[in-house]
């Protein structure tokens, strides 16, 4: 056979295997019309030998493009049927999404303590340290070194829950987180700047607005030059980390631990002083009191009051969940724990 | 303490500031605004007219008509009060006038009859509940004029907070002085001439036998025609909030609104030996006070005795119901004392009795008012109930009270202020509160000053010191920050940043943080099943349900969960972090106070429709109790199954750190469930978090990652079914060494060919080593120690 006719029976047998490899239905198909085309092209090839050589090269180069014709059209259609079988799988293993996994509980911390931790935090950015201290006090730490003298009016002031430990009315559950100024000064070096939250009793009936048990932070700081000027600065930038665009309001009040004393509210951050219903239209909410620590305190811990002067603060945290929340009231925050309520907060 | 405007204005003539700026006056002075309270703020166009003539309605029964004139007209209303009649005068409400509650007055017509306005009755003035008939005026009033001003309605009333250390606000003249020194006008208080000073008033005498307790005793004496006291007088009484009673009684607390100074009035003619003892009552001595109750004494109180030592009244608290004075007086004996004030504070709360004299005795008031106060008193009774005084006046005071001098520095003003006043500022700020300067300040700026005696409260410098800033303003003190010195670094502790992440585990393990209360009930603890131990009580609860101190958080979660139960919430995890408290340690007072971790996990696990709904199971409360291990990295917890009060007798078990007992883990008791109304399961776990914040932690240095491969082999064992797994699986993992990279329960099979008190357990040992690819023979080697350490340690046969 001429080296022309191998060249037609070679340009034959490749133009049938390309249409026979790319009309396979089957990866197994595909591997059948690979093995016809690689057979024919062989049997094509067997001429080759009766051409002569000048002219076996031109041969030769038609079988080779023939077969790698063969083998580019039989790599495209395996990566097409491969294609295919994947996605027919993945159709079997369709799953719908959409509603699923609502099952899955996070968690969450107590709107009481998510506003404990950034009272905690606030001051902590300040420089200031943490302390916590004991919820059943003495009669020394809770009223007397805070100098509350036994029968003083402002004891009354204090609705107070006594323990039956020791001397009758000796042992009381802290009414306020006071005691722990008398505590650090009796235990910390000096200067002391510190921030104490914590819970706290009073002998009260649970309704929207009051409870039995609440929570309080106190902030105190003992250090030499300290001023009534560095209280209201202090508590000034304090509501605007808690609250931002805000103004602390002062006012004189009367604590017998602090003197000067001052009863200390926010512009309420809602209405900006113009009035709204969570300020009572009175532009401002009370939060706590505040003052200079009075020399009898710092005699009662032993601290020379001409050479250190401090200011102590402190108010409600349930107050603030309650503002920035709308939360309805003291029981739905406190004590209900429904988890309805939880879970939205 | 209600303090009506024009009361204050009496002594404060030229106070026309607007009410919101004395409001805001008062506010920034300390005596804080509760309230402001107008009653006539709504009334306009209400004025005073006389009936003229009253006839019937053409066409109703209990309506009649009535012409009245009004000073500059006249005018026919229909009106259906029974009480009207010719010559009756009556607030007469003209049309366009405004009543309480936004009711405006239109021409109306009522059956055919029009009425050109409307008379008015008490209630619809908003003066109280009274609407059985018109509200009748005196006769005397001048027709026309606005009512609210004959009936005392254009006044403001300010109800002030007062603070205890503030005796002097409790007064009327002490609100004005505040105002004055305020607005820098004069204050203009009228004081009777004083009267001389008797020994006896004709044959009345006063004998105080406890002068430490009576500093001073005051008494006048004066006839009276008892009756009432006039409007002025009542309507300011009402006003601050008293009820008239009679011309003296309301003389007596016409001073004591006014003055701050509360007296008491006897009826002389009851006193027997017309005389005062002032004494202590004897233990268990029994009066019976003018409200009628009989009260037991101790020898802490004072009393104030007729000559003949009979009991008349209890010193500063509350008046005797044998010598009241009541219609049938005509000479009384006033009393005008001082008495030590926490003497009566301690009385007072004693018996369980305070009035508006013992409120003010208690905080101190002025000593040196004690005569003029008795002497308003004559001039008033004079002037409203026709009274003649006996001349002379006894005044028991054997030792003059005189305030403490104090010297002002004026470098310490403005070192506890952050102020730069000047000596004389601060003297001057200082002045119109009655302190005084006994000399100029110095070059230092030092003087010395003294404080009124009506100012108890000022006996210090640093007393002064507040006094300055209150008058100078707070809202003028500059503000600044106070923040630690370079080298004070502001950072939670290690406990304390542990205490957060064990709570934010618990978050993250789909619990929702509770808040409970620690104050319980007795009854809870038997409910959640706790061990009996006395608890800490309360000595005075306001509830049963209030009365001990929890010794465990479990009860006040369980009564959460059975709460959200209740709202159809079962599948509710709840964890708490708190306070616990138990009985002292020996040689404390304060109880042992503990911070408790508890979790509660309640209801079904909703996994369908991927797999298939399962209710808890200790499983998911053992998952956080490893979680909260392995994040605190606390290195030694094992579990040791036991009893545990509140917890299924055989699925529970004690949580150990380092051996020691510090909390359990398990699911709850069948029994306490059913006690809180909770259908179950719930697991749980509580601990000490105290102790696990103390427990030794696993150090946390990071080694290399080994790069070479795992092998792996399983292990069955047959083991007596007693044998914790816990504790096979930490004998293979001591056996295996070093090499063992986990040691995992895979299966628990019971029954077959076991004997009934057996059980095989199967491991999955994975073993890596760092430096090379484990050998065949190493894992041989691993597995046949592991296999000779359970049987020895175990008894454990190798499972066919």
């Amino acid at each position: 056979m001429s080296a022309d006719e191998l060249i037609r029976r070679a340009a034959d047998v490749r133009a049938v295997a390309l249409d026979d490899v790319r009309g396979a239905g089957s990866l197994d198909g595909l591997h059948d019309a690979e093995r016809r085309a690689k057979a024919a092209l062989a049997d094509v090839k067997k001429g080759i030998k009766d051409v002569p050589g000048d002219q076996r090269a031109g041969v030769g180069q038609a079988l080779g493009a023939a077969e790698a014709a063969v083998r580019d059209a039989a790599e495209a259609r395996r990566s097409d049927l491969e294609a295919a079988a994947r996605s027919g799988a993945a159709e079997r293993e369709r799953l719908d999404l959409s509603s699923l996994g609502r099952d899955y509980r996070r968690g969450h911390l107590h709107p009481v303590t998510q506003t404990w931790r950034a009272l905690e935090d606030i001051f902590v950015g300040l420089g200031y340290s943490v302390f916590y201290g004991p919820e059943v006090e003495d009669d020394w730490h809770n009223f007397e070194a805070l100098n509350f003298p036994p029968g003083h009016p402002a004891r009354a002031m204090q609705d107070t829950l006594y323990v039956d430990l020791g001397e009758p009315e000796q042992v009381m559950l802290r009414t306020h987180t006071s005691p722990m100024q008398i505590r650090l000064m009796e235990t910390q070096p000096l200067p002391i700047y510190a921030v104490i939250p914590g819970r706290t009793f009073r002998r009260d009936t649970m309704d929207a607005r009051h409870s039995p048990v609440f929570h309080q932070i106190e902030c105190l700081v003992i250090d030499k030059g300290i001023t009534l000027g560095h209280l209201f600065g202090t508590i000034d930038v304090f509501f605007r980390a808690l609250f931002g665009d805000v103004e602390a309001r002062f006012l004189p009040s009367f604590f017998p631990f602090t003197e000067p004393s001052a009863e200390l509210a926010t512009s309420c951050p809602f209405c900006h002083k113009a009035g709204c219903r969570v300020c009572s239209q009175t532009g401002w909410i009370e939060l706590g009191g505040c003052g200079m620590v009075d020399p009898n305190v710092f005699a009662a811990c032993g601290i020379d009051s001409e050479e250190y002067s401090g200011f102590a603060f402190g108010f409600g945290i349930d107050r603030i969940p309650l503002l920035v929340n709308q939360v309805p009231d003291l029981k739905t925050l406190l004590w209900d724990n429904d988890v309805r309520f939880l879970e939205q907060l | 303490m209600r303090a009506p405007l024009s009361w204050i204005r009496e002594f404060v003539p030229a106070l026309d500031a607007p009410v919101a700026e004395i409001a805001d006056a008062l506010n920034q002075l300390g005596l804080e605004v509760e309230e402001i309270d107008a009653p006539g703020a709504e009334i306009t166009g209400v004025v005073v007219a006389r009936i003229l003539d009253v006839v019937a309605h053409p066409d109703a029964d209990k309506i009649r008509l009535a012409d009245v004139e009004f000073g500059d007209g006249q005018l026919r209303v229909v009106c259906g009060a029974p009480n009207i009649e010719p010559g009756m005068v009556v607030p007469f409400a003209r049309v366009g006038a405004q009543l309480p509650g936004g009711f405006e007055i239109t021409k109306r017509k009522i059956r055919g009859v029009v009425s050109e306005g409307m008379l008015c009755s008490a209630r619809e003035l908003g003066l109280g509940d009274d609407h059985s008939g018109i509200l009748s005026l005196p006769s005397a009033s001048v027709l026309g004029t606005d009512v609210r001003e004959v009936l005392g309605l254009d006044d403001v009333i300010f109800d002030l907070s007062i603070t205890p250390n503030r005796p002097d606000a409790m007064g009327i003249v002490g609100v004005a002085r505040e105002l004055a020194a305020h607005f820098s006008l004069p204050l203009e208080v009228p004081t009777p001439e004083p009267e001389p000073i008797v020994s006896a008033i004709g044959t009345v005498t006063v004998q105080v036998e406890a002068p430490d307790r009576c500093p001073r005793f005051v008494g006048r004496v004066t006839t009276v025609a008892m009756g009432e006291s006039p409007d002025w007088m009542q309507r300011r009484l009402i006003a601050a909030g008293m009820r008239p009673i009679s011309n003296v009684v309301d003389v007596t607390n016409y001073v004591l609104l006014e003055r701050c100074r509360p007296l008491h009035a006897f009826d002389l003619a009851r006193l027997a030996g017309r005389g005062i003892v002032v004494r202590l009552a004897s233990d268990g001595e029994c009066m019976t006070t003018l409200d009628g109750v009989e009260r037991t004494l101790s020898q802490n109180d004072l009393l104030i005795c007729d000559a003949e030592r009979a009991p008349q009244a209890i010193a500063g608290i509350m008046g005797g119901r044998d010598s009241e004075v009541d219609v049938t007086t005509t000479e009384v004996l006033i009393e005008s004392a001082y008495f030590e004030p926490s003497g009566i504070a301690r009385s007072s709360k004693r018996l369980g009795l305070r009035s508006e004299a013992s409120a003010r005795f208690e905080r101190g008031i002025d000593p040196n008012a004690t005569a003029s106060g008795a002497d308003y008193a004559i001039a008033l009774l004079a002037q409203v109930a026709s009274g003649t005084a006996t001349p002379g006046a006894i005044d028991v005071y054997p030792e003059a009270i005189v305030r403490p001098r104090i010297t002002v520095r004026t470098a310490r003003v403005n070192a506890v202020l952050g102020t730069a006043l000047a000596a004389a500022q601060v003297r001057d700020l200082l002045e119109p509160l009655g302190i005084e300067a006994e000399a100029a300040p110095d070059a230092d700026g030092v003087f010395v000053a003294r404080a009124p005696t009506w100012r108890p409260d000022l006996e210090r410098e640093i007393d002064l010191v507040e006094e300055v800033a209150r008058r100078y303003g707070l809202d003028h003190i500059e503000r600044r920050v106070a923040r630690p010195p370079a080298g004070m670094v502001g950072a939670l502790t290690a406990a304390q940043r542990e205490r957060r992440l064990l709570a934010d585990v618990l978050v993250g393990a789909g619990a929702n943080e509770a808040l409970t209360m620690p104050l319980i009930s007795p009854a809870d603890l038997e409910r959640a099943g706790l061990p009996a131990q006395a608890p800490v009580t309360i000595t005075n609860p306001l509830r049963a349900e209030e009365s001990v101190l929890r010794p465990s958080l479990r009860p006040g979660l369980l009564s959460a969960l059975a709460r959200n139960a209740s709202h159809g919430q079962v599948d509710v995890a709840l964890f708490e972090l708190g306070t616990v408290f138990f009985a002292p340690v020996p040689g404390d007072t304060l109880p042992d106070e503990h911070q408790h971790v508890t979790l509660l996990i309640g209801g079904t696990r909703r996994l369908a429709p991927r797999r298939a709904d399962r209710p808890v199971d200790v499983g998911d409360a053992l998952d956080a109790l490893w979680a909260v291990v392995e994040a605190l990295g606390v290195a030694d917890v094992r579990l040791a199954a036991d009893i545990v009060g509140g917890f299924h007798p055989t699925r529970a078990a004690r949580v150990l750190v380092d051996g020691e007992p510090i909390g359990v883990v398990g699911e709850l008791a069948r029994d306490v469930l059913d006690a809180y109304g909770v259908a179950g399961p719930v697991v749980g776990l509580e601990l000490d978090a105290d102790a696990i914040e103390r427990a030794a932690r696993g150090d946390r240095i990071a080694r290399p990652v080994s790069t070479y491969p795992a092998a792996t082999f399983d292990l069955a064992v047959v083991v007596g079914d007693s044998v914790p797994a816990g504790d096979v699986e930490r004998t293979l993992r001591d056996a295996v060494g070093e090499l063992a990279e986990s040691v995992r329960l895979f299966d628990v099979f019971r029954g077959g060919q076991l004997d009934d008190d057996q059980v095989s357990l199967a491991f999955a040992v994975r073993l890596r080593a760092p430096d090379r690819t484990l050998t065949d023979a190493d894992v041989s080697e691993a597995r046949s120690r592991a296999i000779a350490a359970v049987e020895r340690a175990h008894d454990a046969a190798l499972r066919a």
